[in-house]
């Protein structure tokens, strides 16, 4: 791999990672079963090349944003490698992100230019908002011949011929503005450094090294800050391959397991859930026999494996299960949301070694991660090299907020001093995630909640209340507001998260007990559907008292949330 | 032979849902949300969607299905593409 410690910028390492393996591959893409394109380190070059010099033609300077919204793909990481080539700052947006939301993302980035998939501009273009769209430059990829642009060039078109010239950038040039949280409220876009990413490569791949040959199957979405880095960075300055699906159909995933021999994967718990489910229902359609036989074959593995994993007596024990997966699969790489730790240890009992970490945008890619010596189902592993995390005024228990310092950690949020300051206090990030490190003194991590007002997703989606109470603003209640569940009532656990609508009715409003009237029922359901399924509010509670605000009327919800937790139940709340 | 009714592919995507997913099939209504009613993820929906894919013959890309949650909806997408 390259030395890292050589390069001011990502731009320079990944140049040169270019020239270091002209001949190896280093993305193949694949739609179901076809694969559409294959490439070689120097064939990407000649195909990031003529876009490099069209940008430059476009007067693209150093410093200046380009913003992605794609699925993932070849184009995304020949955009992304272009952008970072002439010194550009890259804003990768999340593609699940309405068309409202990601043009209320590109006004606030102050995104000069724009690369997205032809289905998401379209969706763009037909919004009310797009009158205001700010953005200079729009590329389109895979549009259909004909189709009506709205001035928009074609990525495929926008090429010129020459050399390109390579823009410098210093450790502490921006890289990446990133963005945590989504938009009704308050947008936190995470502002990293190009040393944050070298350093976060440094240490990540110290621990799960790539090399040529490796191939890794890159799901989640390279906007996520896992894929950017183990599915672009992190391969590519290693000389390794990385394979795109254009579809997440869990049929044509488990089908490039085999076919292309993956190495390494990155999943969100969502994906390994599935992924187990699969097995499961597989192994229940054994004959008892074979039951049987597997069974043991399994106990013996979780015998041999206990100390530390052995991947290849592993291969040969239960060669079935691991052909399933390719035969070649070294690490199953889990992070993004809360994990059950008994599927944790499904995979491992199977001889699938599962690294399970734990990471925030904030601080760039990972904070922990299971090293795998040994294997521990119930942490998120230990800090990686160069990250110091401290328990902040633990409990009895010795639970507190988790606290983190490390090159990685961003430089700030973007245009927001206040929640800065509020979120990084003396050079500590203070990640409002409860935890405490392993009563074994292994330096293990262990989470217990969060403190602060948002959920995960099992897909790795972190969303905040106040993003997404705009949906309901002017239904047919006095007041009301969303809150995390979790946040109401801390449970000392992860998991089992959701979001709950607070309302207070007008005083002649009539309720029955906790029902409240159908229509207003009904209205909160239809409101709700609006939002995309993994933002929908769980449930509604019933709220008698007048919300607490300050003189400016804004809520106080720390102070509403207390008296919640402290006088209802969750037992409270009404399903939606 | 003329494409079917949209009353017929949404009549044909809930039985499919609910032979997939083994629930009752008056269990199922069109409107609604079925993340919700089936008690599945989005990968799941996915799965649901090849079922439904070979049923009619068709290819829908992942993105048709972004943003959608009720049969009806995903019915409609089904039978723009027959």
């Amino acid at each position: 791999m390259l030395d890292l410690r050589q390069y001011a910028s990502l731009g320079a390492a990944l140049k040169d990672a270019l020239e270091r393996w002209p001949n190896e591959t280093c993305l193949i893409e694949a739609d179901r079963d076809r694969e559409k394109l294959r490439l070689t380190y120097s064939d990407f070059k000649t195909m990031a090349r003529p876009l490099c010099r069209a940008l430059e033609d476009a007067d693209f300077k150093a410093g200046d944003r380009a913003a992605i919204i794609m699925t993932n793909q070849s184009k995304w990481l020949i955009s992304a490698y272009s952008i970072f080539f002439c010194g550009g700052v890259l804003v990768p947006l999340d593609y699940k992100l309405t068309a409202a939301e990601h043009l209320q993302l590109l006004a606030h980035s102050k995104a000069r230019f724009l690369v997205v998939e032809y289905y998401l501009w379209r969706a763009i273009t037909q919004s009310p908002e797009f009158a205001k769209l700010t953005t200079e430059i729009v590329l389109v990829t895979e549009a259909p011949a004909g189709a009506d642009l709205r001035g928009a060039y074609r990525w495929e078109e926008f090429k010129r011929k020459g050399e390109p010239l390579f823009v410098a950038r210093q450790r502490e040039d921006t890289a990446c503005i990133v963005y945590s949280s989504g938009t009704g409220g308050r947008p936190k876009g995470c502002v990293l450094t190009h040393d944050s990413y070298l350093e976060q490569c440094a240490s990540l791949t110290a621990w799960y090294p790539f090399w040529p040959g490796v191939r890794y199957l890159s799901i989640l979405p390279t906007n996520h800050a896992i894929d950017f880095m183990v599915g672009f960075i992190g391969p590519f300055i290693c000389g390794a391959c990385v394979v795109h699906l254009r579809t997440l159909r869990p049929e044509f995933v488990r089908d490039a397991f085999v076919r292309y021999r993956i190495t390494y994967v990155s999943l969100v718990p969502m994906v390994l859930k599935n992924l187990e489910r699969g097995l499961r229902a597989k192994f229940d359609e054994l004959k008892p026999r074979k039951r049987w036989v597997l069974d043991r074959l399994i106990g013996m593995n979780k015998m041999l494996t206990r100390g530390r994993s052995r991947v290849e007596l592993s291969r040969r024990l239960l060669p079935q299960v691991h052909k399933a997966f390719g035969g070649e699969l070294r690490a199953l790489i889990v992070g993004g949301a809360f994990t059950d730790p008994s599927t944790l240890q499904f995979f491992y009992d199977l001889g699938i070694p599962v690294a399970c970490g734990y990471g925030l945008t904030e601080a760039c890619t990972a904070v922990t991660l299971n090293d795998l010596k040994p294997f521990r189902a119930d942490t998120v592993g230990k800090p990686l090299p160069g990250t110091e995390v401290r328990v902040l005024n633990p409990d009895s228990d010795g639970i507190g907020e988790v606290v983190v310092r490390s090159r990685a950690v961003m430089s700030h949020y973007l245009e927001d001093p206040e929640q800065t300051a509020q979120t990084i206090v003396e050079g500590w990030l203070l990640t409002g995630d409860l935890g405490r490190f392993d009563v074994n003194g292994h330096g293990h991590l262990q989470l217990f909640g969060r403190k602060k007002n948002m959920i995960v997703t099992a897909g790795g989606k972190n969303i905040y209340p106040e993003d997404i109470e705009a949906v309901f603003d002017g239904l047919p209640v006095k007041e009301f507001s969303v809150f995390a569940a979790n946040y109401l009532w801390p449970p000392k656990t992860l998991g089992h998260e959701m979001l709950v609508l607070v309302v207070r009715l007008e005083e002649n409003q009539q309720f029955d007990g906790r029902l409240c009237d159908d229509r207003l029922r009904d209205e909160i359901v239809a409101r709700n559907r609006r939002l995309a399924d993994f933002k929908r509010v769980g449930g509604y509670l019933l709220w008698e008292k007048d919300f607490p605000r300050t003189a400016a009327l804004k809520i106080k919800r720390g102070e509403l949330a207390a008296e919640i937790g402290s006088v209802a139940t969750r037992a409270g709340v009404v399903g939606v | 032979m003329p494409a079917p009714t949209i009353d017929h592919t949404l009549d044909e995507v809930l039985n499919l849902a609910a032979s997939h997913f083994k629930v009752p099939r008056e269990k199922l209504t069109p409107d609604d949300d079925f993340f919700k009613t089936l008690g599945i993820d989005s990968l799941q929906a996915l799965d649901l969607l090849t079922r439904l894919e070979r049923h009619f013959r068709i290819e829908l890309p992942d993105y048709e299905l972004q943003g959608v949650s009720d049969f009806r909806t995903l019915a409609n997408r089904i039978q723009a593409r027959l």
